[in-house]
């Protein structure tokens, strides 16, 4: 029968995943999904502590979570389309202009 | 195994096969109106009036050749008919199609005729069906061939932009009937008013004209067929593919005609709610509907001319869905005002 | 039971997803991730939530994520770069990750969360999330609208062709001649 640690175990899981895929991932796409793994882990926090405490809250707070994702994820890939117009790479270690 | 449990399984079954022949006998209806539609005769050598025809179909289409372009995705060129036809069959186990009914007191309590009474069922139905644009964009980028890439990418951007007037059509009816749930909003449609039938079609004509035309949009049918338009494209999305593969694709767009008809039966047109015929027989009157819309739909397809690429983009965003939103707030001050 | 399925699909689909070479690949993983992941909303009982993620996040984010990798169709270098997996990077990361979840698990699990059962009351209905959202979140809600309408207006304008770089044709046509290959 799970309970609220279960699902909180899980969603810490899922945020180590998803930062794990930030820091070894090389292709820029892959480190948005990444950053779309730790947020779902979050939403999921969300929903588990709103069912523990009884309150409708937690679904409203993800319903604004995932708006400001998908948001995010429109500018993020609007960003990505610009820089590879200019390098024709998706590795971040080749954007090393500013670089000192 | 308790009886209950018993009937659903044999539900779920019969929902299959029957999505399955309604398939095979749209093949034949489809052929048989194209043809009086452009005085001809349609099918008429195998078997009797040509009945046979969706047999003969089927056999053609299982013996030829599965080919897969040598440069072609391995998993992605199987998965894409996969993904297609699930979701087509899997967004019809929230439709209901018949009254509660005990099966000649076989169950102690009347089940519904549907396989799985969800309460947020509206919603169900447009999620499984933003699904399936999964299945179009990769058949065409897995066949790794310019036209399938060029129709899948147009064609799956062609359903997401109708998917929104889609969603805002459905908004209304769940105004209206203050519930998401299909059954219960077929039941609100039970009776008549002074001889005309409580049906959501009259409250809401404007939604259901918005409504079909999106349907006819998600499921590509014409005069939306752009992106798998023989003359334009070679076949789309599906140029690569054979035998059972396309025939995946193929069964995936009739059985999302037959859901698209079957919701606007039973959100609009009032289910299996009908005159003269006692409430268990209520299935007959809800084929009945269904089978006029898919007539509707037949006949679009041979009257009129296809829409190109940029005028079918152009209707969807600045025609469709101003309507749309129009359409859902004239509803929410009606719903206000009147008190419903 | 339900639970320990869903959770693992979802756990099992997110490594597979940070260790693909192929972004598709990626992208359609993270796709099953969701569908795990609104399994655990309904087991939650919240159903709204859960179809809200199938529409919104695995059916239009995910096709937007599609249509980038489809449309960019980086050449092969850049999707397997020979230092993809360079050592230290892998192998400090990982740990790091590691440290994190270890931390996070001790930290989510030791504020006095009870082991036991939920608590019997659960807010699933629609009309309930739909009267919060427009009494007392009202004032939320209109600014995400907004935020969205920035958005969008920023996606345009970042990822939009300028007058100065090349036509718009014949950006398409290098995109299709090279898939055609």
């Amino acid at each position: 029968m799970p309970s609220l640690n279960h699902y909180l175990v899980l969603s810490a899981i899922l945020f180590a995943i998803g930062t794990a895929g930030v820091f070894v991932r090389r292709n820029l796409i892959t480190i948005l999904l990444s950053i779309e793994i730790m947020l779902n882990a979050v939403n999921l926090t969300f929903v588990a502590f709103g069912r523990a405490l009884g309150s409708a809250e937690g679904q409203i707070i993800v319903f604004f979570v995932i708006t400001v994702a998908a948001a995010e994820a429109a500018v993020g890939l609007a960003i990505i389309i610009a820089l590879f117009r200019h390098h024709e790479s998706l590795n971040p270690d080749t954007f090393t202009l500013l670089k000192w | 195994m308790t009886p209950l449990l018993a009937a659903q399984i044999v539900l779920t079954l019969f929902v299959f096969v029957m999505l399955l022949n309604s398939a095979a006998v749209m093949v034949y209806f489809e052929r048989k109106v194209a043809a009086v539609l452009q005085q001809r005769m349609g099918p008429y050598l195998v078997g009797p009036k040509g009945v046979l025809q969706p047999l003969a179909d089927i056999v053609k289409l299982l013996f030829k050749e599965e080919l897969r372009p040598a440069a072609a995705d391995r998993i992605l060129f199987v998965l894409a008919p996969m993904i297609s036809a699930t979701a087509a069959f899997a967004a019809f186990a929230v439709v209901p199609f018949g009254a509660s009914t005990t099966f000649f007191g076989l169950l102690d309590e009347p089940m519904r005729l549907q396989v799985a009474d969800v309460n947020v069922a509206v919603l169900v139905i447009f999620a499984i069906s933003s699904m399936s644009v999964y299945g179009i964009v990769l058949a065409g980028w897995s066949s790794n061939s310019k036209y399938s890439l060029l129709g899948g990418l147009r064609s799956s951007a062609q359903m997401i932009s109708y998917e929104l007037s889609y969603g805002l059509a459905l908004a209304g009816v769940i105004l209206v009937a203050n519930s998401m749930s299909l059954a219960r909003i077929v039941d609100q449609q039970a009776g008549a008013f002074y001889g005309i039938p409580r049906w959501f079609v009259f409250l809401q004509p404007i939604g259901f004209l918005i409504y079909m035309t999106a349907g006819i949009a998600e499921t590509n049918r014409a005069p939306f067929d752009f992106p798998e338009a023989e003359q334009e494209l070679v076949a789309g999305y599906h140029t690569e593919y054979s035998s059972m593969k396309f025939s995946m694709f193929f069964l995936a767009e009739y059985i999302n005609m037959v859901t698209v008809s079957a919701v606007a039966t039973d959100l609009y047109l009032g289910g299996w709610h009908g005159p003269f015929l006692p409430e268990s027989l209520g299935w007959i009157w809800f084929l009945l509907k269904v089978t006029a819309i898919l007539f509707f739909y037949i006949w679009m397809r041979w009257t009129l001319p296809r829409y190109r690429y940029d005028q079918l983009m152009a209707f969807g965003w600045k025609v469709l869905l101003p309507a749309s939103v129009i359409n859902l707030i004239v509803t929410a001050a009606g719903v206000l005002y009147f008190g419903v | 039971m339900l639970f320990y399925l869903f959770a693992t699909a979802a756990v099992v689909t997110s490594l597979l997803v940070i260790a693909q070479r192929n972004p598709i690949y990626s992208v359609l993983l993270l796709i099953a991730s969701f569908g795990a992941l609104s399994g655990l909303y309904v087991l939650l009982d919240a159903p709204f939530v859960a179809v809200i993620q199938i529409i919104v996040y695995a059916g239009a984010i995910m096709v937007l994520f599609l249509f980038v990798v489809m449309l960019l169709n980086p050449p092969a270098e850049a999707i397997e770069a020979h230092r993809l997996f360079g050592r230290r990077p892998m192998i400090v990361g990982s740990l790091l990750a590691v440290l994190l979840a270890i931390e996070l698990v001790w930290a989510l699990t030791a504020a006095g969360g009870e082991s036991g059962a939920f608590p019997g009351a659960s807010v699933s209905s629609v009309a309930e999330i739909g009267r919060l959202l427009f009494t007392d979140y009202a004032f939320q809600f209109e600014v995400t609208s907004i935020l969205i309408l920035v958005a969008m207006v920023a996606a345009v304008m970042l990822a939009g062709r300028r007058s100065t770089q090349e036509p718009r044709e014949a950006s398409a046509d290098a995109t299709i001649a090279r898939r055609g290959e």
